[in-house]
């Protein structure tokens, strides 16, 4: 009996461990979130904080409209190339998985999710920037669009492998092609998954750094240019972090929230829409 | 799923025209691929001048001088291999409490709520956890962990003084928190994958919650754990921006983790732009090449092992 009693308490206590880890795993997220808000809210509660540009350190009203800008522009940009390339890659995966072509280009993007950022900015260097002897958005717009395309294509190819086979079998047993079946019946179903997917890679594109640092540069200036140079606020975050000015530390604290605020909507949107997926997918 | 529906449909004899739509779609799936190969031979193709000058020696020297144009990678390989390592270390018991806890039958209320919470861990961008980490982490470490410990155990060299705020152990630190969701979202995976009848038949023999999870669960979603750790060590290695700002970029060997230095990727950040003339820049697309190739490496081998424990437990 009393070594029953021990078995349950140890039971007990190895739960309650494990619910502190957690708690503790979360200590991160928390502190990040507060530090973010109250060191980023004196800079970003001014409204020209988002309605100028950069200035010198010592005169007031500097901003950083150019780099909200300039990340929408590139990311974008980057989506008009992945979320296509990665809708239709993710469509082929779930209606010919079984291919071995298939295999491969579930590997591969796989693989690529786990692709360090910095080395894409390296190469979108050596084959964009340097034939175009500048640094320019575009380059930076094609490191993320390779940063976006796997997670695109992994959560298309999961979202129409969600729809049920019975609405699949009835299209093909009223006679209709197989491309009409895909395009007209399982990818509308499948929409507000694939969505989720291309929300989930724009809010990662949106927060990375490394590939542009030697990519679109940043810029101090108003600059749409897709050719030129571009701030984004990453870039902003960076550089300012680790300035020894206190005026542009606040500032990075303030794009920081920007950012901050900008990828966890993004991210939330993205969850409303999935749990409308699984209950949609659930009727079907 | 998508095997099975296949086979039922392929089943009339009539001859099959040929399917436009799968060809099509075949054909721009091939961009995945094609990236990853273009990537490779971009990065070798740019390092070659600095693989032809110091050939393999290069992974083993540890000079870093542009103005006497010799490099050599040593520093910052062993300064990517520590800090992951010790990132690792930390969050790898967490990160495998917090798959349990979320791998648990239907999480609800409290349970769904850090599920969510530490999803959004993983959505926080880099340079965030950087910017939090130079300001509130570094200063936190030093003088409530890296002083008192340099303090009583300095003696053992790998834990010696003086402690610096921008450390490999700092940067491990944020690590850490940055792998955790990676961590323990796979895990989670694997643990879900264990069959419901094991762990029954556990229960319905009289064992304790955790004695079934100890001796049940997780010898059986060992080699998936292990993926799972894997493909974090993967993201560790390849992380850039955060670590940049807190590792204190010195090109040597520290004897302890207290001391600053670099690693591969922070390497690359900091001085690709202003690198000039043909070999120094090179030599920074060596160390880039070096850091895909072994992340690319790392990744396949967790990749095999997350799907074979899962294919295994399926059967």
């Amino acid at each position: 009996m009393n070594r029953n009693v021990w078995r349950r308490f140890k039971s007990n206590a190895a739960l309650s461990i494990i619910y502190a880890l957690t708690g503790l795993a979360l200590v991160p997220l928390g502190l990040v979130l507060w530090y973010t808000i109250l060191k980023g809210f004196p800079a970003a509660s001014h409204p020209e904080f988002y309605l100028n540009v950069e200035r010198p350190v010592g005169i007031p009203g500097s901003g950083i409209s150019h780099a909200i800008v300039g990340t929408a522009m590139m990311v974008g940009m980057a989506s008009l190339i992945a979320i296509p390339v990665g809708v239709i890659s993710g469509v082929y995966l779930a209606e010919y998985g079984h291919a071995r072509w298939a295999r491969w280009v579930r590997l591969a993007s796989d693989v690529l999710v786990g692709a360090p950022s910095i080395a894409l900015g390296l190469v979108a260097y050596a084959i964009i920037v340097v034939p175009l002897h500048h640094y320019s958005a575009i380059s930076a717009s094609a490191a993320l669009s390779i940063l976006m395309l796997p997670v695109v294509i992994r959560t298309t190819e999961s979202a129409v492998g969600l729809i049920p086979r019975g609405l699949r079998e009835s299209g093909l047993a009223l006679g209709l092609p197989r491309w009409r079946v895909s395009l007209q019946l399982i990818v509308p179903a499948a929409a507000p998954g694939v969505i989720t997917g291309a929300l989930l890679a724009v809010a990662r594109a949106a927060g990375e750094t490394a590939p542009l640092l030697f990519t679109s540069f940043g810029n101090p200036l108003w600059s749409v240019d897709p050719t030129h140079t571009m701030s984004a606020l990453p870039l902003i975050v960076f550089r300012d972090a680790l300035t020894p000015y206190k005026e542009l530390q606040d500032q990075a604290w303030g794009a920081a929230l920007v950012l901050v605020t900008m990828v966890l909507a993004i991210n939330l949107a993205s969850r409303w829409v999935l749990r409308r997926q699984i209950r949609l997918a659930g009727q079907l | 799923m998508a095997a099975a529906v296949d086979t039922s449909l392929t089943a009339p004899a009539a001859p099959k025209p040929a399917d436009r739509y799968r060809t099509l779609t075949a054909f721009v799936s091939c961009a995945a691929p094609a990236a990853l190969i273009v990537i490779v031979l971009t990065l070798l193709q740019q390092a070659l001048p600095a693989i032809e000058k110091f050939g393999p020696a290069f992974l083993v020297r540890s000079v870093w001088n542009p103005v006497t144009l010799d490099f050599g990678a040593l520093p910052f390989i062993y300064g990517t291999v520590v800090t992951s390592a010790i990132a690792l270390a930390i969050a790898l018991p967490v990160g495998v409490a917090v798959s349990l806890l979320l791998a648990e039958q239907g999480a609800q209320g409290i349970r769904a709520a850090m599920g969510t919470g530490i999803e959004l861990l993983a959505a926080i961008p880099s340079v965030v956890y950087g910017i939090w980490a130079l300001y509130v982490l570094a200063p936190f470490a030093l003088h409530n962990f890296e002083t008192p410990v340099t303090d009583r155990l300095g003696f053992i060299g790998f834990l010696s003084g003086p402690p610096r705020q921008y450390s490999f152990f700092t940067a491990s630190l944020v690590l850490a928190i940055m792998i955790l969701p990676t961590l323990s979202a796979v895990s989670r995976d694997v643990i879900k994958a264990v069959p419901r009848g094991l762990r029954e038949s556990s229960v319905a023999l009289g064992a304790t919650w955790w004695e079934t999870t100890w001796r049940v669960v997780l010898p059986t979603a060992r080699a998936g754990i292990f993926g799972a750790t894997v493909l974090a060590l993967g993201r560790a290695l390849g992380e850039t921006i955060a670590v940049t700002m807190v590792i204190g970029n010195r090109d040597e060997i520290p004897p302890s983790i207290f001391s600053p230095g670099y690693t591969l990727a922070s390497k690359i950040a900091n001085e690709f732009s202003e690198a000039t003339g043909n070999l120094y820049p090179s030599a920074l697309v060596e160390l880039g090449l070096v850091l895909i190739l072994v992340t690319l490496t790392v990744n396949l081998i967790a990749l095999l092992l997350v799907r074979s424990t899962e294919a295994r437990m399926a059967a």
